[in-house]
């Protein structure tokens, strides 16, 4: 990547003899243009948590980004081209992060670096963590680990690449930013008694009409499981509990509490499959 | 608001050193306002909460317990049914800490503040209000601090369920011998992480947390009229640093009025980072917390361990059949914890400099060095920053014999090198090297003094008025370090001094890092011949458990972090409030209290010195928002 | 503040003479290396040593794609799961896991999901997991579920590189994605695996190998008439007649049921027995 390799852009479509492959290349505009798209993509200067320090580690001298092109970490959305979302985003960050991400010209792309900014991670049950970046904006590349060694960043940072090499000019899909007016921007979030999406409103609207009368806190849906399997393998749960055949449940200490909470459990789930049939009714 | 505790009567508290000995002096002098604590596994005293105040004086002035070092609310729903304010306070001449508490019904719950007595306590009263809606009377600045002003209820309330609520207490039982996977989303209405009051009132939906944050700041600055004004005011101005800030080492924020350039108040804003650390470590069981803890300082994850090793293992020694940790286990600890600490200063003075200016070229030699360490933590625990290294009553695994990897398909560049010799490189011929190196690639550099001496400047008595810990504390001449003043492990047989150093300011806050990594070298000097001596010995003492019988009680485990000190604050209610949780978890972190002083320190500076002075406190936001 | 006169500057130059010894050092390290290059031959460990070892002076870098850096042997990202060998001789692609649930229960953020397997006769638990999922947008790879499993079947993977452009249809790993041979693990961590090879007392599943002492046990009490000789070591003697026949051998439970030797109904009582005691060594494990 150091150094310009033109055998890289050479077009299958018309071959150029061989003697003067490290010449002279014919290409495609696409290809030219991908090319140096993904060779200076620009990260936006930006960390989160955790994964950050090991962005941090990438972009040092052990691992260097600079090999990419990406060592230009930007303090501004307005020049940059990537938005690395590098540790867990909160929904009091997810504010300004959407806000940043419809600062950043197109064309744009995010990756979600670690588990956290993929689907929540580790502190996903908390209720101030966001369950994935992708919820608010497009996410182009998912890095999983946590956190992802600077090596496993790097693999990403490749796929992107990739991704980029796959895109062409003639296709509209691909680049849409060539296309009439401005992208549109991501709804910023607004942040009232807990997080709400303005995409969501109607939803919100309709479900609090549904909202059973005195439950405090609302929306929750009992399991959609997949339909046929739910019940067999909650029967069979239901069996090994009521079996009581003494070495299987032994295991796990005494019946009685176990076999209470799945009762407990069974009756939460009417709860909720009532409350959701309520919120169905409403909503058709 | 800052009293002189140095003339705190000494000679009267002379015979009152231990604990006991307090505990009886409090409550004879208050017989009916203070009373011993009496539950099974508890210690301290309690206060009556309408004469709190009073005691804390007594406290403070009287028994000479100048530092306040943690407070925190608990919630012992069903239990007892109130909320309780801990407080932990101690001695900076040394010793063990106080711990008094005050009781207040769950409803309109109120407590006195304490901000006038140790003006340190002024954040964490915060987050209590915020988590579980203590009101301080008296507080003068008391809003949320961790979320955001409207967030509906208080999570840390052991009745309040976030939107993903599973059950409470893990290990959950839909996970097995049933495991039906599915994303957790997928049981919400909206797809989403969140859920709603009934009450929802979406007529008028605007975001109101940042005028309420603005308006509450108390700044004497009104936004409107400085909106409004017809003609441009060049000279107040409102300035918002971060959450999105280069110097902000991760998602921070600092509103600062300028007059012209001067900074004359600051308000640091936080919670960008909030991950709910302590809800989530109330479900978890005691050993389900150690990876998190690992998350909390993320430079730091080794002594993080530390920390919460030792509050559990002292739960765990009041219980039959506890074997303390062997010699080697604690060997192995203050040889990884000690490591993490020039981790750690490495990346301080690496960025700091970098808010200095000196963009990355000593932040990168200083990381290169870094990762030296970072091969040994990869090799041994298997992580580079997420160690999960420590467990009750020993450690993970012993160190390896020898640092190896292996050449399969996936990998060019092997290494093998025998362990001990690799530690002994690196102990006594790398370290000292690169600190040498560093200091004199920047010591005397005459930009860096420029920008440096006499900036930040935090005088000792506000340094332990404020609570300020770890070199923010010992740079301003108070030479408290908990390895010396409250020995943990084996430090009480180990030859170090405690680095100090007196001026207070930016500069000395440097100086003092580089001289506490000379001294963890020289530590870690003694520790390698212990190594080799206990080679070969158990690194567990008893069977290493996944689910250790913790028995019912308080501990405050701390440790000295390289960031200040670390304490942790866990209650175990035994079986029946959940087989294996801890109660309450609660994490006193250094960076999160050492931020209480920041706009003391940043009066009268330019607004680009307070880039400077925040790199020299030195925070980490996983640690300040949790 | 600034001392000025004379000596003013001269702890930058001091500073910018350590930037130089980096700047040198670094090249004179890489010319270094290129005269000794070829000597050097691959996975020999010298280049990491020379090049990024302590000794090593200036700035090196790991050129990612094209060479990659080896992860040491306790290196854990995502866990995986073993399975037998798929050439193995009687157990080809059998788990190890047992679906004992340890794993599940200490996993901190509770990323793992297991169905434990049942008998479709008798409608009992079995030793097998039916499914096995691990979501890895929430696993915080720490490890417990490979340290405190009793069986040694679930263990962390050393393959970092899994980003992907998706994540909904591939991010919960199911068994089929998670299932690694057993000589894979052997591979990444050759000393591990002696370690536990020796505590376990065979190369082979602790139930295997405590089913073959349990057999030999009983084989030299009961049916020593019969039976021609003692199972050499790391072979399992009583399933091994029944195992060509059945090609996805039963197996869950390496008591031999089919042995002609042993009547049914002592063979399922002493099944049974295996799997309690099993258990027991578990809990024991755990305690
Ligand atoms: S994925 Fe792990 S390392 Fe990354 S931010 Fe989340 S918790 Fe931290
Ligand atoms: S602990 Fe091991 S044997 Fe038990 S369910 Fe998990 S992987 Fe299977
Ligand atoms: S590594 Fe940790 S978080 Fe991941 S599956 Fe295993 S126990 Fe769970």
């Amino acid at each position: 990547m150091s150094e310009l390799n033109l055998r890289e852009l050479h077009n299958t479509e018309f071959p150029v003899p061989n003697d003067l492959q490290s010449n002279v290349a014919i290409t495609s505009l696409s290809k030219i243009y991908n090319w140096s798209r993904r060779s200076s993509m620009w990260p936006l200067l930006f960390g989160l948590a955790c994964c950050a320090i090991e962005m941090i580690a990438t972009a040092a001298s052990r691992y260097d980004l600079s090999r990419f092109g990406m060592e230009v970490l930007r303090g501004s959305p307005r020049q940059s081209d990537l938005m690395i979302v590098s540790g867990t985003v909160t929904k009091k960050m997810v504010v300004p992060i959407v806000r940043l991400y419809n600062q950043m010209p197109e064309p744009k792309y995010v990756l979600a670096m670690g588990a956290c900014a993929s689907g929540g991670g580790p502190f996903k049950e908390g209720y101030n963590v966001v369950s994935g970046i992708d919820k608010y904006v497009p996410v182009d590349v998912y890095v999983p680990g946590c956190p992802p060694t600077p090596q496993a960043l790097l693999f990403g940072l490749i796929a992107l690449q990739k991704k980029i090499d796959g895109q062409s000019l003639a296709n509209f899909d691909d680049v849409p930013w060539y296309g009439v007016g401005p992208s549109e921007a991501v709804p910023v979030p607004v942040l009232g008694p807990d997080i709400i999406d303005p995409r969501q409103m109607e939803l919100i609207r309709r479900a609090a009409e549904a909202a059973v009368e005195g439950q405090p806190i609302g929306k929750r849906e009992a399991p959609k499981r997949q339909e046929a399997a739910a019940p067999a393998k909650q029967a069979a749960v239901a069996k090994t509990a009521d079996s009581a055949d003494g070495e299987a449940v032994a295991a796990d200490g005494d019946i009685d509490p176990k076999k209470a909470r799945l009762m407990k459990k069974r009756e939460e789930m009417l709860a909720r499959k009532r409350a959701r049939e309520a919120a169905k009714k409403a909503q058709g | 608001m800052v009293d002189q505790t140095a003339d705190a009567p000494q000679e009267q508290v002379e015979h009152l050193t231990d604990s006991e000995a307090t505990v009886r002096y409090l409550t004879e002098k208050f017989p009916d306002v203070v009373k011993a604590d009496e539950r099974e596994g508890f210690e301290g005293v309690v206060i009556d909460r309408d004469h709190l105040l009073e005691v804390a004086q007594v406290i403070r002035d009287e028994l000479g317990y100048d530092y306040l070092s943690s407070a925190t609310a608990v919630d012992y729903l069903g239990i007892s049914d109130h909320l309780e304010m801990v407080y932990h306070a101690y001695r900076t001449t040394g010793g063990s800490a106080l711990n008094f508490k005050a009781q207040t019904p769950r409803e309109n719950a109120e407590l006195p503040s304490l901000i006038d007595v140790w003006p340190g306590v002024d954040f964490q009263e915060r987050e209590a209000w915020d988590l579980f809606g203590i009101r301080f009377d008296g507080h003068p600045n008391l809003k949320r601090i961790l979320m955001w002003e409207g967030f509906h209820g208080h999570p840390m309330r052991k009745d309040w369920h976030e939107a993903y609520y599973e059950q409470d207490t893990k290990p959950y039982d839909s996970r097995w011998p049933g495991g039906d996977v599915l994303r957790t989303e997928e049981l919400n209405v909206f797809g989403k992480n969140v859920s709603y009051p009934a009450d929802i009132d979406l007529s008028r939906l605007n975001d109101e947390s940042e005028d309420a944050l603005y308006s509450g700041l108390g700044l004497g600055v009104d936004i409107q009229e400085l909106d409004e004004g017809s003609e441009l005011k060049t000279d107040r101005l409102v300035v918002n640093l971060g959450p999105h800030h280069p110097s902000t080492h991760g998602v921070f924020r600092m509103i600062v009025t300028l007059n012209g350039e001067t900074v004359e108040t600051l308000e640091p804003v936080m919670g960008y980072l909030h991950r709910n650390h302590e809800k989530i470590g109330e479900r978890n069981t005691f050993l389900h917390n150690m990876p998190f803890t690992d998350r909390l300082d993320y430079i730091c994850s080794m002594s993080n361990n530390h920390g919460y090793a030792l509050a559990v293992e002292q739960l765990l020694s009041r219980g039959a059949r506890y074997q303390p940790p062997t010699y080697r286990a604690e060997v192995i600890r203050v040889l990884m914890v000690e490591l993490t600490r020039i981790v750690n200063h490495y990346w301080a003075i690496g960025f700091l400099l970098n808010d200095l200016g000196a963009f990355f070229t000593p932040a990168l030699y200083l990381i290169a060095e870094r990762e030296k360490i970072l091969d040994f933590f990869e090799a041994t625990a298997g992580s580079r920053m997420m160690c999960n290294y420590m467990r009750f009553g020993g450690v993970f695994k012993d160190i390896p014999e020898r640092i190896h990897s292996v050449a399969n398909l996936m990998n060019d560049q092997v290494r093998d090198f025998n362990t001990m010799q690799y530690l002994d490189e690196l102990i006594n011929e790398r370290i000292p090297r690169s600190i040498e190196e560093l200091d004199q690639y920047l010591t005397e550099n005459e930009i860096i003094k420029a920008r440096t001496q006499g900036v930040g400047y935090l005088p000792p008595e506000m340094a332990v008025a404020y609570s300020a810990a770890g070199p923010l504390l010992r740079a301003s001449g108070v030479p408290y370090d908990v390895r010396r003043a409250d020995p943990y492990s084996i430090y009480d047989e180990l030859d170090f001094d405690v680095a100090v150093r007196y001026n207070g300011d930016i500069y000395d806050r440097y100086l003092l890092r580089i001289d506490e990594m000379r001294e963890s070298a020289r530590i870690l000097q003694q520790i390698l011949p212990r190594l080799e001596r206990t080679m070969g010995e158990p690194i567990f003492a008893g069977n290493k458990q996944h689910t250790p019988r913790v028995p019912v009680g308080e501990a405050y485990g701390r440790v000295e972090n390289p960031k200040g000190e670390l304490g942790y604050y866990v209650v175990s209610e035994g079986d029946e409030k959940g087989p294996q949780n801890p109660w309450r978890y609660h994490v006193r972190a250094p960076s999160f209290i050492n931020l209480t002083v920041l706009g003391q320190m940043c009066k009268g500076h330019k607004v680009a010195d307070v880039v400077a002075i925040l790199g020299s406190i030195d925070i980490v936001l996983g640690e300040t928002d949790r | 503040m600034a001392e000025g006169g004379f000596g003013y500057g001269l702890g930058i130059l001091k500073g910018m003479g350590v930037t130089f010894k980096h700047f040198v050092n670094t090249y004179a390290a890489d010319i270094g290396y290129l005269l000794n290059m070829y000597s050097d031959r691959p996975g020999s460990g010298t280049k990491f040593e020379t090049r990024q070892g302590l000794k090593a002076r200036g700035m090196y870098t790991v050129e990612y794609p094209d060479e990659k850096l080896a992860v040491p042997e306790r290196f854990r990202f995502v866990p995986f799961l073993i399975v037998e060998d798929y050439d193995h001789e009687e157990r080809p692609g059998h788990d190890w896991c047992t679906s004992c649930g340890i794993c599940a229960k200490v996993c901190p953020p509770q990323c793992i999901w297991i169905v434990r397997g049942t008998n479709p006769e008798t409608g009992r638990p079995k030793p097998e997991p039916e499914a096995f999922f691990i979501d890895i947008d929430i696993c915080m790879n720490c490890g417990y579920c490979a340290e405190f499993c009793p069986f040694d079947a679930i263990k962390m993977d050393h393959d970092y590189e899994l980003a992907s452009y998706d994540r909904t249809t591939n991010h919960i790993f199911d068994k089929q994605k998670l299932s690694k041979e057993f000589r894979y693990w052997r591979t990444i961590a050759p000393t591990t695996a002696v370690e536990e090879m020796e505590a376990r007392g065979g190369w082979e599943h602790t139930d295997v190998i405590k089913a073959r002492k349990k057999a030999e046990k009983a084989g030299g009490k009961a049916a020593a008439k019969s039976k021609p000789k003692a199972a050499p070591k790391a072979e399992v003697k009583p399933a091994a007649d029944a195992a060509p026949a059945a090609p996805a051998p039963v197996a869950e439970a390496p008591v031999p049921e089919d042995d002609p030797n042993i009547d049914p109904k002592k063979a399922r009582l002493m099944k049974k027995r295996a799997e309690m005691l099993a258990r027991k060594e578990a809990r024991k494990k755990n305690k």
